[in-house]
């Protein structure tokens, strides 16, 4: 995880760390992976919400229509099997000859009309179709049935509930006939009509809203009852029919004006009719769309605090970093800068001694002359003083050699790239350090490499390096002890300088650690930086240093130079 | 005068040693050379040196040590220690191991004339106490 987040944001690239752009893609990367990290699970919640939600809304919604619809239907079949049935038991219990009687068929009918409500008349039709008698407000006797569908199918079934037709009476009612066979085989039938505001009546009783829709459809989708959107009774129904189905069943779909409704229906069987509702679609979800508004409204109140949150975060810590790399990288060169000037200062030390020899030289040659001009009595010795005034120039001589190397020292502060001819350059390090080996009796062996390929890089700064390493030899050994110093060239790419001495070595813990910075195992006067200061510079060359180190048998630093110059190398 | 001092020049330096012994022979010195520490040591172990003017930085056996054993094997010879700014600290630290004194490179002539006249007068006078001191036993040893 770690790896795959650091690969992502590419920590590997330190060289190129303190360029502008690093930052910009870096803050670029950062914020993106936030962004991910927290936008991703935020919207996926929402999402799942939002449909579990939806589905949870759909379901709270839905089932009590069908709860309503499933107990309407069930009322509607027992008020019209209980209809049915009283006319049956009519049937039954009276006598054709009873109930061709006007006045017994009268008696029932008022009885009827008195238990159940919604019964408009009452007739005897005798096997020819023909109305033997009749209760009811219109004259309908002797009225021929014979030839009529339904006195067919009464004969076929026992039983017939019609669909609701206008028929002589011109309002909506529907009929009931049940057939009779005497035990002579011939039948009469008992037929009832029924006002349909008794359907209007049980719809009412569903205590809909205003914006909700119940009727009842026959199999041929023509209204039974009267529908508050779509059509008067006995119009077709205008939207359209989904299948059968015996349960209670909801859907979503478009009426004929285009609009998103909820429809649920169920159908019966006997009779065949089915009972609908219709719920306006915005209207079921009110809730839904009230909902849905506020999870948006959340969650891009949400993104957009998350964002500002994550942008500024990242912007002040991506600004942070960039400053303390800067604040590092500075200080690193104040410590670089110091380095320096600690190794100039001991340098200096060295000239002054160096420089004070071929003085006290002049001093005593020059001293001299002027002795024998005062006290030789005016004789001058020609021989004599030329041998005295070319010691002294040899001795001038010896300081302007001196001081021309720490001017070639002092000069290159500033960085240039130059061919340089390494063993020239180890010869040239060596030089400052003679006088110091040659006090301590230091056996230093330069093991030079002809014909060494020149590379090109900075002066100054391998004269630094050079110099650093050597001291810590020159440190590292006993007086008396071996340094060499060897020059190679093993390939082609680059040239390789080994510093190796039999002083006190290292354990494996401290040659660990040596490149750090402050790292030391000069006790009171070390920086701890030469080394880490050194390792930057040949990094920064484009080169490789190592240390190789075994307790009280020596050190071997080698440092690998590139011939040619870099490439990333500042 | 100081006729008849004897002096030991010690410097790695030869042109360094050679000029100042000639001017030491000059103003009256009886000037020896030597070039390191242990051709000092042979020379004052050999002949009867007064004062020694020793380089504190040479190769080999430096002046701290040289005078360390100049001092174990002649007490009495005295050193006057030549040094570099550098080492004025070695020149100190030579003054408690019994150098008479120290200069500093380039010499003042006159000044180390001064130094190495006080120092010869130091061992003259030690010499000279020794004797009496000799003597006064002598008597003392003759008197019981």
């Amino acid at each position: 995880m770690r790896n795959l987040i650091g690969r992502y944001l590419n920590f590997k690239e330190e060289e190129e760390r303190l360029s502008p752009a690093w930052y910009k893609r870096f803050r670029r990367k950062m914020t993106i992976l936030v962004l991910v990290i927290t936008l991703v699970p935020l919207f996926l919640m929402a999402t799942i919400n939002y449909y579990l939600y939806q589905s949870a809304l759909k379901t709270e919604i839905v089932t009590p229509l069908k709860a309503m619809i499933n107990k309407t239907k069930h009322s509607f079949e027992l008020f019209l099997a209980e209809r049915a049935s009283a006319v049956s038991f009519i049937a039954s219990a009276y006598t054709f000859e009873d109930l061709a009687d006007q006045n017994t068929l009268s008696r029932i009918f008022l009885v009827m009309k008195s238990n159940f409500s919604g019964f408009i008349d009452l007739g005897l039709i005798d096997w020819t179709g023909r109305q033997v008698s009749y209760a009811g407000p219109y004259s309908l006797e002797d009225k021929r049935y014979a030839d009529q569908a339904w006195f067919q199918e009464v004969q076929i079934q026992g039983k017939y509930i019609s669909d609701v037709f206008m028929g002589y009476r011109k309002f909506p009612h529907f009929v009931i006939a049940v057939q009779h066979t005497e035990p002579t085989g011939h039948f009469w039938v008992l037929r009832t009509t029924i006002d349909t505001a008794t359907f209007n009546n049980l719809i009412a009783s569903m205590g809909l809203d205003a914006s909700t829709d119940a009727f009842i459809l026959n199999r041929e989708g023509i209204f039974q009852t009267t529908s508050k959107f779509y059509g008067q009774v006995l119009d077709r129904c205008p939207l359209e029919a989904p299948p059968v189905s015996l349960e209670p069943n909801a859907l979503e779909t478009k009426d004929n004006q285009g609009q998103r409704v909820l429809l649920a229906y169920t159908d019966s069987l006997t009779p065949p009719f089915r009972l609908v509702l219709v719920k306006q679609h915005s209207e079921v979800l009110k809730s839904w769309i009230a909902f849905r508004s506020e999870i948006f409204l959340v969650f891009t109140a949400s993104v957009i605090v998350i964002w500002l949150v994550v942008f500024t975060l990242i912007s002040v810590m991506v600004r942070r970093i960039e400053e303390s790399d800067q604040e590092r990288e500075l200080a690193y060169h104040e410590m670089e800068y110091s380095n320096k000037l600690a190794s100039i200062g001991r340098l200096a030390a060295g000239v002054a001694h160096e420089i004070n020899n071929p003085l006290a030289i002049i001093n005593e040659k020059a001293g001299l002359m002027k002795d024998l001009m005062n006290m030789g009595g005016g004789v001058l010795d020609t021989n004599r003083f030329q041998a005295l005034t070319d010691a002294i120039l040899n001795s001038v001589e010896r300081c302007r050699a001196i001081t021309h190397r720490l001017l070639g020292f002092a000069r290159r502060m500033d960085v240039t790239i130059e061919a340089i001819d390494v063993n020239s350059l180890l010869a040239e390090v060596f030089s400052f350090l003679e006088k110091d080996a040659q006090h301590r009796n230091l056996v230093v062996t330069m093991d030079l490499a002809q014909g060494l390929p020149s590379i090109l890089s900075d002066r100054g700064q391998l004269q630094q390096v050079f110099l650093n390493i050597l001291n810590n030899a020159f440190d590292a050994v006993r007086d008396g002890g071996q340094v060499t110093i060897q020059s190679r060239a093993p390939d082609q790419e680059f040239v390789q300088v080994s510093i190796m001495d039999n002083g006190v070595g290292m354990s494996e813990e401290t040659l660990r650690h040596i490149f750090e910075p402050f790292f030391s195992t000069k006790k009171g006067y070390g920086t701890g930086l030469g080394l880490s200061i050194t390792y930057g510079i040949i990094k920064k060359l484009g080169g490789k240093v190592e240390a190789e180190s075994q307790l009280g048998k020596g050190t071997t630093f080698r440092v690998l130079l590139p011939q040619k110059r870099q490439e990333g190398g500042a | 005068m100081p006729d008849g001092v004897k002096v030991l020049v010690v410097d790695d330096e030869e042109p360094f040693v050679d000029a100042l012994a000639q001017r030491l022979e000059l103003r009256g010195f009886t000037v020896l050379t030597a070039f390191n520490g242990d051709a000092a040591l042979a020379v004052v172990q050999e002949k009867p040196v007064d004062v020694v003017v020793l380089d504190v930085l040479m190769p080999g056996k430096d002046g701290v040590e040289t005078l360390r054993e100049i001092k174990q094997n002649k007490p009495l010879v005295e050193v006057i220690m030549l040094t570099g700014h550098a080492t004025v600290e070695t020149a100190i630290e030579g003054m408690r191991l019994g150098a008479y004194d120290y200069l500093m490179k380039p010499t003042d002539t006159d000044d180390l004339v001064t130094k190495i006249n006080k120092a010869h007068g130091r061992k003259s006078d030690h010499e000279e106490r020794i004797r009496q001191a000799n003597i006064d036993n002598l008597l003392r040893t003759r008197g019981w």
